[in-house]
Formats: structure tokens, C-alpha cells, sequence
């Protein structure tokens, strides 16, 4: 795994020297990264090293100051805003769970499922055996199937945190981006997350941003290391732990 | 509380209690202890076009959290065009005898109609622009605000800025809409006297089909998938655009439809108090608005009707017998809602009758799902 230099094949996420600049402040700076089609990465990096900036680049929340990203072949993701991208097949969950409160665990699945999205169609909308089929199976995936008719305000945190992901999935992403994703879990929790993410991995690529090391060994998966706006070292998770630079601005604290 | 049941308890009550109020004017002597008087009638009428006013703001405070402070400006502008129809109908009975520029204008010494009162003698193209002309507006302001992602109190603040753009322009004697006078003394409507029993029992009548027409109509939208998504957009913002939804676009349909509703209100309004003037504009009034909805309950539709009506009745009250006490009761209310009812009436006897929404956990349930 420790093959750093793997030529972008199959690339599906291309970011080159992307840079972000927030009142001086060098958020990303000169960024580069490729994600291959069905990979599953890690990233992780200290507070304020770019890793929810980047984050923000790739979904079109925030624009970069120079640098190419570019998803798939030929699409230019700086030109696009997030529904846009959104709609290209990019999921993003947030650190903070952020599902929709006062609407029940079964509607919060509805309205992400990929389809149209425009006022006029949902005003007429009802609901369809194909719709009702996907919700179902997307509860028994994210295992919520017996709160589905719960209000989601009332779910536990892991929950929330489970039915963000199942709304991610119901968007049928090519790309998920997941933001730290088991702060704040049990262990057990915990694990069923990671056991979550390889599963989604099946079929879509995944980057996860994620602090906790244990996590971050037990997906086993290639890692970046981001430090001040760049990547600081890449490569297997004993690789980067191996790395002095990487135990200097990280590890070794 | 359960929608199908207030639905068709508001229905009731705001159809029974117009038509009882029809009944007991025009079948009762007036000598008689059952009769209402013709003044009642028309001030119903008036409470029911504020209805209008705050199922519309309901509509996109409630449910879209668009707290807008200009709303009333949309039903003055309503109103204006039904005054417009109401002064073209008054023809050669005006005090200058003019058969076709209205008193004021021969008063302002204008020689011929301007152009933008071409029509307004024609009822449906009047009522046509009653709609057309908040919804433009809506349409314009709208577009601007939420494609630029104004949101909060920022948004409120342009709001009150619009509506009171709106007052001082219709203040203006050479706007050619009656100054600070306004319009008034109206003869008939379709040719009916207004201030004949029937006319008046006929406006109470078809504001309160309107109110429970535009009631049901809100009820379809906030049920829809439409109205979920517009919850998730008050809430949730970035998160329905990162799931690819464009919140302006909600925002937009539900801001100009809500326009809408606010210009039919001020059009069955104006007839019914007789006068249309730019005070109607008043920030002021955006703002009573406001609190009537949160009194009957924010994002009840139901709460938003009782609100209007409620606090009207209280305000009739104290104008006559302590006015000077009205705003400082007014206030009061404000903050005593704000504090001890968040939910409003609605939200009160909701609690009082132990009813709570299906969805809804209470909060000791919550442990036992924690996996």
C-alpha cells in the first residue's frame, strides 16, 4: 500500500494546486490529491490543517483562489455551486450531524432520494412503490428501520449521524465525503460505522476526514496527511505513522 | 394536533360564523336582541381579511422561516388596486362631477387619466392586477434576496425597507394614487351599493370562501413534499442544497404565492372598511401582523387565522374603551407569548388537551432507542 506515486488511471476526484486564501490566511495551499474510482480514503491532519476546506472546494461551497478540481473526466467543479454538484453525485456529511429535525426518519430519506428537485414537481409529488422500496432498504442498511416513523429529532446522536449517511446513500452519490464521522460515538458505535462505510464502499468511492486513529486503522485504508493547506505524507496507515514528519506535526503530540 | 381534525374545525368555524352572522342581520329586526348590526358584519369582514394577511405570512414565516416585517405592503398594494376599481365606479357622482377622473385628480388638476389607470373600471382586470402586482413585486424582490443568500433578521430588515419605500412613494401627490389621502368614499361594487345590508353580508360572505379556499390551499403546499422540503430549507438550509435542492427556488414559489394571498386579502379588505390610504404601508402594520401570527401559533395555519381574529377583537376593544392603552397591551402581549406561549393559542391547547403531533417523541422515550 505503500506505493505513493500510483499514476491517476481511473481518476475520479483530481485536485491540483489548489489554494485558499481566507484574509490572508492560507487555508489550502497548492493542495494536490486524486481519488481513484471505488477507492475508500482517510484523510486526517491537526485542527486547521485544510481538511473541511477542502471538503468545502470539492462540494462547491467554497471557491478556490487557483488550482484545478475537477470530477470524472471532464467536469470542471470550481464553475458549479452545490446543488449543481450535488446533483453530479457528490455527498457530503457533515461533522455536526445536520438532518432535517422535525421531519420523521422516513421523510428525511424521501427528500434525499436522487430525483427531481425542482418545486414543481415535489408540489404534485406522491409517494411511489419504487420510492417506498428504496427508503426501506436504505433504513435496513443505516439499521433505523424501527424509528423510521420517529420525528429525527429524537434519534440518539449515533442515529443522526447513521441517518445522514442513509441520506447520502439515498442520493446515489458516486462520491461520499464524510466529515468526521464517528465523533462522539460508542465503541460499538463505532465499529458498526466502519463496518457501514466498507459496505457503502462496495459500490461508491468514500473519503472520510476523520481524527480518531483506531477509526481510521480499522477501515484500513490508504491515508493523506494533511498539514498547513497540503499533503504532508500518503500511503497506508502504517506507512504515515511511520513517517518522522508526520509524528512531528501529529502523531508525536 | 392532528391536521385533518383543525382543518376541518377552522372550515367550520370561519364558514358557520360568517353565515350565522349573515343570517341574524338580514333575518332579525333590528329591534330584535338576535340581530347584528350591519357595522359587525363589515368588521368581521375586516378580521377576515387580516386572516388572509396572516395565513400569508404564516405561509412563509411558519414554514419557509422568512420572518418578513413588510408583509402588509402586499395587501395594501391589493387593496390600492381594488380602491382604483372602487374610485373608476364612483364615475359623475364625485364632488367635482367628473365622469371619468376621479375627485382627486380633477382636485390635483390633472387633465386626462394616467396611463396606469387604464382598465382599473373593468372588475376582473382590477382583480387581476390585485394579485399581479405583489406577485411581480414578490417575484422581483424575491429573486434578488434569495439569490443573493440574504437570510435572518437581514432579510427582515429589507423587508420593513420595502414596505416603507412603498408608504412614502404612495405619500406622494403626483404618484397619481390619492397622496395621503388615499381613496375613499366609494359608491358600489359590480353595481351594488356598498353600504346597502346585502352588499356587506355578501363581502363578509365571500372573504370568508376566500379565507377557507386560501386555507386549504395553504394546507395542500405545507402537506406536499414541497412543504417538507420547505421545513428542511427553515431549518437546515445548506444541508437541502447539498442534497441538491436550490432553497431559493422554494423560497421564491412560497414568497410569491404568499404575496398573493396578502393582495387578495387587502382587496376584500378595502371595500369593507371603505378606505384605502399609504398608512396601510405603515411598518407598523407588517409588524402587527407578525404578532398576530405568533399569538395564534407560528406554523399552524389554524393559529394564524385565530391570531388575526383574537388580537383584532382585542384591539377593537381597547380603541374604544382604553386607547390609550392599546400598544402597551399590545406589547404586552408580544412578550408574554414570546415567553410563556413559543407555540401560541394553537400550541397552548394543544398542550391543555394532551394532544401531540404523531411524530413527536417525548423526550423519556428517547433513551430507549439509544442502540
Amino acid at each position: 500500500m505503500s506505493d505513493l506515486q500510483t499514476p491517476p488511471g481511473d481518476t475520479l476526484l483530481y485536485l491540483d494546486g489548489v489554494t485558499v486564501t481566507f484574509d490572508g490566511f492560507r487555508a489550502l495551499n497548492a493542495l494536490s490529491l486524486y481519488l481513484e474510482a471505488g477507492e475508500m480514503r482517510a484523510v486526517i491532519g491537526p485542527n486547521g490543517a485544510g481538511k473541511t476546506t477542502m471538503m468545502d472546494v470539492i462540494t462547491g461551497k467554497t471557491r478556490p483562489d487557483t488550482g484545478t478540481v475537477m470530477f470524472g473526466k471532464d467536469t470542471d467543479l470550481t464553475r458549479l455551486d452545490e446543488p449543481a454538484i450535488a446533483d453530479l453525485g457528490i455527498g457530503r456529511k457533515f461533522q455536526k450531524p445536520t438532518v432535517f429535525e422535525p421531519l420523521t426518519v422516513w421523510d428525511n430519506l424521501l427528500l434525499s432520494l436522487a430525483g427531481d428537485r425542482r418545486p414543481r414537481f415535489t408540489l404534485w409529488a406522491r409517494e411511489t412503490t419504487d420510492e417506498r422500496e428504496k427508503v426501506e432498504s436504505i433504513l435496513e442498511t443505516i439499521r433505523l428501520t424501527d424509528v423510521r416513523a420517529r420525528q429525527s429529532a429524537g434519534l440518539s446522536h449515533g442515529q443522526k449521524q447513521w441517518l445522514e449517511i442513509g441520506m447520502l446513500l439515498a442520493q446515489e452519490p458516486q462520491l461520499l465525503l464524510v466529515d468526521e464521522p464517528v465523533a462522539g460515538m460508542t465503541d460499538s458505535e463505532t465499529a458498526q460505522t466502519a463496518d457501514l462505510l466498507r459496505e457503502i464502499n462496495k459500490t461508491r468511492s468514500v473519503v472520510v476526514v476523520e481524527h480518531d486513529m483506531d477509526f481510521v486503522r480499522a477501515l484500513g485504508v490508504k491515508v493523506t496527511v494533511l498539514h498547513e493547506g497540503s499533503v504532508l505524507s500518503e500511503g497506508s496507515i502504517d506507512f504515515v505513522s511511520e513517517d518522522p514528519r508526520v509524528v512531528e506535526v501529529y502523531l508525536g503530540r | 394536533m392532528i391536521p385533518l381534525r383543525s382543518t376541518i374545525l377552522t372550515l367550520v368555524l370561519v364558514l358557520g360564523g360568517a353565515i350565522l352572522m349573515a343570517v341574524l342581520n338580514l333575518g332579525t329586526a333590528e329591534s330584535s336582541a338576535l340581530h347584528v348590526p350591519t357595522y359587525a358584519v363589515s368588521l368581521a369582514g375586516k378580521y377576515l381579511s387580516f386572516a388572509m394577511l396572516a395565513l400569508a405570512l404564516d405561509l412563509v414565516w411558519g414554514f419557509a422561516g422568512i420572518l418578513s416585517l413588510g408583509h402588509a405592503a402586499f395587501f395594501a398594494l391589493g387593496g390600492y388596486a381594488m380602491g382604483m376599481y372602487l374610485m373608476r365606479q364612483i364615475g359623475p357622482r364625485g364632488v367635482y362631477g367628473n365622469a371619468v377622473l376621479p375627485d382627486f385628480m380633477v382636485f390635483l388638476n390633472y387633465k386626462e387619466l394616467p396611463w396606469y389607470w387604464h382598465g382599473f373600471d373593468q372588475f376582473p382586470f382590477a382583480m387581476l392586477m390585485a394579485v399581479l402586482v405583489p406577485a411581480l413585486i414578490a417575484l422581483v424582490f424575491g429573486w434578488l434576496a434569495f439569490r443573493s443568500r440574504v437570510t435572518g433578521v437581514y432579510l427582515s430588515i429589507i423587508t420593513q425597507a420595502l414596505t416603507y419605500a412603498l408608504l412614502l412613494a404612495f405619500f406622494r401627490n403626483d404618484m397619481g394614487f390619492g397622496g395621503n389621502n388615499g381613496m375613499t368614499d366609494f359608491k358600489d361594487l359590480l353595481g351594488m351599493p356598498l353600504q346597502a345590508d346585502t352588499t356587506r353580508v355578501g363581502l363578509l360572505l365571500a372573504t370568508a370562501v376566500m379565507l377557507c379556499l386560501m386555507f386549504l390551499a395553504a394546507r395542500f403546499v405545507v402537506g406536499s413534499r414541497f412543504g417538507k422540503v420547505l421545513v428542511a430549507v427553515r431549518d437546515t438550509e445548506s444541508r437541502t442544497r447539498f442534497l441538491g435542492y436550490r432553497p431559493e427556488s422554494y423560497k421564491l414559489v412560497v414568497f410569491v404565492a404568499s404575496a398573493v394571498m396578502a393582495g387578495i386579502g387587502g382587496a376584500l379588505y378595502v371595500p369593507q372598511v371603505g378606505i384605502i390610504n399609504p398608512g396601510e404601508f405603515s411598518p407598523a402594520n407588517s409588524i402587527e401582523a407578525v404578532i398576530w401570527v405568533a399569538v395564534g401559533g407560528r406554523g399552524t395555519l389554524t393559529g394564524a387565522i385565530l391570531g388575526a381574529i383574537l388580537v383584532n377583537l382585542g384591539k377593537t376593544y381597547f380603541t374604544g374603551a382604553l386607547p390609550e392603552l392599546w400598544l402597551y397591551a399590545l406589547g404586552a402581549l408580544f412578550i408574554f407569548v414570546t415567553l410563556f406561549l413559543p407555540k401560541g393559542v394553537i400550541g397552548a391547547l394543544d398542550r391543555f388537551r394532551h394532544i401531540r403531533p404523531v411524530d413527536e417523541v417525548p423526550p423519556e422515550k428517547i433513551s430507549e432507542v439509544t442502540g
